[in-house]
């Protein structure tokens, strides 16, 4: 008799489409590259704690490798996020040279080098439509948005949306993380993205990131998560969601789109200095699948990786499985409940139906950040909330023209 | 029976198709859609479409029973209906 430890390699042929992705596919459906943690922008809840450069970033030709990769695996479209990954100096020609190899490219960003000339290039013939253009904005009013992504970023945004539209660049995205902040406002965000021809797109706040820091905060709250799933269920045709709200499903009706935790399975992400994790809110060593320089490619560490792999066994319900929601919920996100100090079997922590709250109130762990890319001191653009949330003086600030040596000074 | 089964398909050019364990999935770069193709038949009969004259030549290549055509005639009426194929015409569009 012959003992063999490989997995089966014979997969079941017939199951749903989700019981297939769940086993995994060949390559990636929804893969984010994140080219630079460098950012002019400190958002509170940055998913990838960016804000410096790392000096391992990818090189241009390291880039182009990747793209010629993705061409190879037929990876029809990348989302390019970061940091900001405009700011990369070869930002634009990396676009280009993933257009011209048949990778489409959907780029989030803040606006900040959406120039009218950079705007008319997106809508020329130059990029062949394969360019989709995501816009962040986390707030309808100035207010609400510059509280989390900081002073002046709603102008920059809007300023963006206006140079997009102006060039005659259809259907750009405005895209929302909705938080307990701004669920008020989601009908003035459909109107703002009327106004500019755009297309909203919803998403959900993980806490993941310098996210994890004001998770408590900012996430909405139960009721919140009703008048969310209301209003999805009234838009679902005209927005986007990324798919992200499938916990919610456990209100009654699943909303449409893929209903299941992608991670590792049909989601991934490469980070700017090539680290392979199973999904973009998930930037910690439990999720890292690899390296594409140090382990033979992106194709080898996506098909041959140990960790996903086990994301793609057969995963147990735990405490869900007898949830009668289980089939559309599916216990919901697994980053929400690592980042938040939960079994990655049990409940979401904002389990609709109301085992989050529970879990929360008992004992947990919250993991120590793994990498943190946040400049170290702050700028004019960090927003105010932070300010709020650091120590507060023991006595009143120094004014900027206070002349003697020793103001400020306490022995 | 749907006429589409006595007529000249194919596959759109803009569509590329990546195999799947389950299929294949199939991606429009045109319009950017993303279709999955459930069955590995189904798949073959897409590829195939091109080189048979008619839509039903294609499902006895791959191996359709006659019994399931009308099921198939369906899932192809559905991906034409976003340009994963589309009726051949010109040259050898015989077919009425
Ligand atoms: S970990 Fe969360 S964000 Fe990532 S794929 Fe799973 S459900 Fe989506
Ligand atoms: S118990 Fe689990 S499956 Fe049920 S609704 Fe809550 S998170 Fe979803």
């Amino acid at each position: 008799m012959t003992l063999t430890t490989d997995r089966p390699t014979e997969r079941p042929r017939t199951g749903t489409l989700v019981e297939q992705f769940e086993l995994g596919l060949d390559a990636p459906i929804c893969l984010t590259w994140e080219l630079t943690y460098a950012c002019n922008l400190e958002c509170a809840h940055c998913l990838s704690s960016s804000g410096r450069r790392d000096p391992r970033e990818l090189s241009t030709a390291q880039c182009k490798a990747v793209i010629d990769e993705l061409q190879r695996m037929q990876v029809f479209y990348v989302n390019i996020g970061g940091g900001e990954p405009t700011i990369r100096p070869d930002f634009w020609e990396l676009l280009q040279y993933a257009v011209d190899h048949q990778v489409g490219v959907k780029f989030s960003t803040n606006g900040v080098r959406v120039t009218p000339e950079r705007a008319a290039f997106l809508a020329s013939p130059a990029c062949n439509g394969y360019v989709d253009v995501q816009i962040s904005l986390d707030g309808a009013t100035a207010e609400v948005n510059d509280y989390v992504r900081g002073p002046g970023s709603f102008d920059t945004a809007l300023a963006a949306l206006q140079n997009l539209q102006d060039a005659g660049f259809t259907d750009a995205k405005i895209s929302v993380v909705c938080t307990r902040q701004n669920i008020g406002q989601l009908d003035d965000f459909k109107a703002l993205a009327d106004r500019f021809g755009a297309t909203l797109r919803l998403t959900r706040l993980r806490p993941s990131g310098r996210g994890a820091d004001v998770w408590d905060e900012l996430h909405p709250l139960p009721e919140q998560q009703r008048v969310l799933y209301d209003w999805l269920m009234a838009h679902g045709e005209d927005v986007l969601t990324g798919d992200s709200f499938f916990h919610l499903a456990a209100f009654g009706e699943s909303l449409p789109g893929l209903n299941l935790c992608g991670a590792g399975r049909v989601v991934c992400l490469i980070d700017p200095v090539g680290d392979v994790y199973a999904c973009p809110f998930a930037i910690h060593d439990n999720f890292l699948a690899g390296n594409l320089l140090a382990d033979g490619g992106f194709q080898q560490v996506w098909q041959t990786s140990a960790l996903f792999a086990d994301l793609r066994s057969p995963q147990t319900g735990g405490a869900c499985a007898k949830c009668e929601f289980f089939d559309s919920c599916r216990g919901g996100c697994m980053a929400a409940k690592f980042f938040t100090g939960l079994p990655l079997d049990g409940p979401d922590p904002e389990c609709v139906q109301g085992y989050g709250e529970q879990a929360l109130a008992a004992d947990r762990v919250v993991p120590a950040p793994s990498q943190d890319h946040s400049k170290t001191s702050p700028t004019r653009n960090q927003p105010v909330m932070l300010q709020l949330l650091t120590r507060p003086p023991s006595q009143p600030p120094v004014s900027a023209c206070a002349e003697s040596p020793l103001s400020g000074f306490t022995p | 029976m749907d006429d589409l089964l006595g007529e000249p398909w194919m596959l759109s050019p803009s569509v590329a198709l990546r195999p799947e364990p389950f299929g294949a999935l199939a991606y429009h770069f045109g319009n950017r859609k993303l279709t999955f193709l459930k069955r590995p038949e189904l798949v073959a009969v897409v590829r195939g479409l091109i080189e048979a004259p008619d839509v039903r030549t294609a499902l006895e290549t791959a191996g359709v029973p006659a019994s399931q055509h009308p099921a198939y005639a369906a899932a192809l009426r559905g991906l034409a209906a976003t340009d994963m194929i589309r009726r051949r015409t010109g040259e050898n569009g015989a077919a009425a």
